[in-house]
């Protein structure tokens, strides 16, 4: 029973960090309706920025807000530059463009930083709490992405830069006629989804280490996250986050073992498109032929 | 065929059949990868650029003929030449299993389904249930082909390079034929139908379920005849060399070669073998990088790729000699 707990408790923690890079695939869906293929490798480019920071003497809670405000400004430029181009474009197109932007990063980032596995600090004590059942590392994560989710809700509820993002994905027209500037919001939507995927890649890369290639099965999660609980729906992306962390983690520890860890996200994905492509939450898009 | 396409294709075979007694033994086998390459990007191409189904995918099924071929030479000591039909119908199976679900996706879910179908996939080949016969992480080994001992008895020296390179080529010829008697038939067009208007199709009486379905099978196909060439070439097969950055790179040489176009297949072979060999030189990470920028470039400013640019320059050239 203490095994299956701890591996609930552990399995909760990756959980909420699928439910962070889940959350930013949902915001770039919402807006744009595209899947973005390159998410993991944004994450992974802000980590190594933020290690840059730590490495150089930069306290850790400060390399943290800058490395967000970095994964900002590159969400924004990307979406800008990169992005802009083929918005209206085939959907080969931009899967390409996407796919060359997960490319470009992880090997730019491997020619600056060299493939070797690099350790990453962690801003929690090493000594485990809530006696041996769970890291504080793994609580910290967990209460980071909740910090995350309250700070994105309260934002879209609360503000009106958050209404105006809301306006700016759900009808771009009628955003557009009330003033709206729908081209920043998409711009503005793509920086809080780098920003949001820069915090994951920081809580995931004490576990995994930080190396090019870590966020490639973090991905997947998310994608798997995202599409269990809808993928328009922010707060099904957040319960798929969780409901996925603790399946891999139980799964992975008592029934399939840790080499088919990553078939389960392949299960669920196409289970879950197969089967309900809405998802738990979704919206149910009826298309008019 | 017109005699204008048929100069070019005759020109293209006999530099092809020329080639190994010009260049030295690693060109050789470099040019055999170019061949088996070629046959995989025809494979995806079939799929992607005339069915319209985004594959992100198809190094797994590339992954699935490679270990076809080496699990029945080294385990069940058949010839390397009879187990290119065995993994060409193994994968046409999974293919045409996988394109059953893939039926109610479309555009990116499909191309989601397929990216998570690569990326799992070195993980599902070091599953230790499996090591019997995959060996697990440390992959197979397999033996060289030799020259069949005909060409000795004859007087003729060619050695294993040589001829393996001249068994690919003749696979790929068949290949090819095969790709363009399909694609010109009524199954072909019915292909594009699909890609470009598929609820016109339908209304057309096209079967568009079991067309992709098979569109799927086949292209699936192709790319486990190339895989299981690959390694018999290779003489190697290990789960992470046939991680998502395969599939990634098939991606890449469609869209540089030229989407829907057969001989875009072979000006992408010929791209995603030798950038990288030039590129190695200044760092490990230099071919992903010119990988990614041209990827980018071409879909911003050449989306027909290589094939299309080179049908424009020679209608361009027409052109001015008509006007002449």
């Amino acid at each position: 029973m203490d095994a299956v707990l701890h591996q609930v408790l552990a399995g909760l923690a990756t959980g909420g960090i699928y439910a962070s890079l889940a959350l930013a695939l949902v915001m770039i869906y919402q807006s744009t309706q595209l899947v973005n293929f390159a998410q993991g490798e944004m994450a992974m480019f802000a980590t190594y920025f933020a290690w840059s920071l730590i490495n150089a003497g930069v306290p850790y809670w400060p390399a943290f807000f800058l490395t967000v405000i970095f994964a900002f400004v590159l969400g924004v430029v990307i979406e800008r530059v990169i992005i802009r181009p083929v918005e209206n474009a085939p959907v080969l197109a931009v899967v390409a463009v996407f796919i060359a932007l997960l490319v470009i990063l992880n090997s730019v980032t491997g020619w600056i930083y060299t493939y070797t596995i690099k350790p990453f600090p962690s801003p929690f004590p090493a000594e485990p709490i809530f006696g041996k059942y769970m890291s504080a590392h793994e609580a910290g994560a967990i209460g980071v992405t909740l910090v995350v989710l309250l700070a994105l809700y309260a934002f879209f509820r609360f503000t009106p830069l958050g209404l105006a993002l809301r306006a700016a994905a759900q009808n771009p027209e009628s955003a557009r006629l009330v003033g709206i500037r729908v081209g920043w919001m998409l711009a503005l939507g793509w920086g809080l989804a780098a920003a949001i995927g820069g915090v994951a890649g920081m809580m995931v890369a004490p576990i995994v280490y930080l190396d090019p290639n870590m966020m490639g099965g973090v991905l997947l999660y998310a994608f798997a996250a995202a599409l269990v609980g809808g993928i328009d729906n922010p707060g099904g992306a957040v319960f798929g986050g969780f409901l996925v962390g603790v399946l891999e983690n139980v799964l992975g520890a008592f029934v399939i073992g840790n080499e088919l860890k990553l078939a389960v996200a392949l299960v669920l994905i196409i289970g879950v498109l197969v089967v309900r492509p809405s998802g738990f939450f979704g919206k149910v898009f009826v298309t008019r032929v | 065929m017109t005699r204008r396409q048929l100069i070019p294709i005759a020109v293209l075979l006999l530099v092809a059949c020329a080639l190994p007694l010009l260049v030295s033994d690693y060109r050789v086998f470099q040019f055999n990868l170019v061949l088996v390459y070629a046959i995989a990007l025809l494979g995806l191409n079939l799929l992607t650029g005339y069915n319209g189904q985004i594959s992100l995918g198809h190094g797994a099924f590339y992954a699935i003929g490679a270990y076809c071929a080496a699990i029945l030479m080294d385990k069940y000591g058949v010839p390397y030449w009879a187990t290119l039909p065995v993994a060409g119908a193994v994968c046409l199976l999974a293919g045409f299993l996988f394109g059953l679900p893939a039926l109610r996706l479309e555009g990116l879910y499909l191309a989601l389904a397929t990216f998570a179908l690569g990326v799992s996939l070195p993980s599902l080949l070091k599953y230790h249930h499996l090591e019997k016969w995959t060996g697990g992480v440390q992959g197979i080994v397999i033996a060289k082909p030799e020259p069949p001992a005909f060409f000795s008895s004859m007087g003729l020296t060619i050695n294993p390079d040589q001829w393996l390179y001249y068994f690919t080529l003749a696979v790929a010829i068949v290949m090819f034929l095969l790709a363009w008697n399909i694609l010109r038939g009524r199954i072909g067009r019915a292909m594009v139908a699909i890609r470009d208007q598929h609820i016109a199709a339908e209304a057309m009486g096209v079967n568009t379920a079991m067309v992709k379905s098979l569109a799927f099978g086949v292209s699936a196909m192709y790319t486990g005849v190339a895989g299981a060439l690959g390694a018999i070439a290779i003489q190697y097969v290990a789960p992470d060399s046939f991680n998502i950055f395969l599939s990634i790179v098939f991606l890449v040489g469609i869209v540089i070669g030229g989407l829907a176009s057969i001989s875009g297949a072979i000006y992408g072979a010929l791209f995603i073998q030798f950038v990288p060999n030039i590129a190695d030189d200044i760092s490990r990470a230099a071919p992903w990088a010119i990988f990614g920028i041209f990827l980018i470039g071409f879909v911003y400013l050449m989306p027909m790729g290589i094939a299309g640019a080179v049908r424009m320059g020679l209608a361009r050239m027409q052109r001015k000699a008509q006007n002449k």
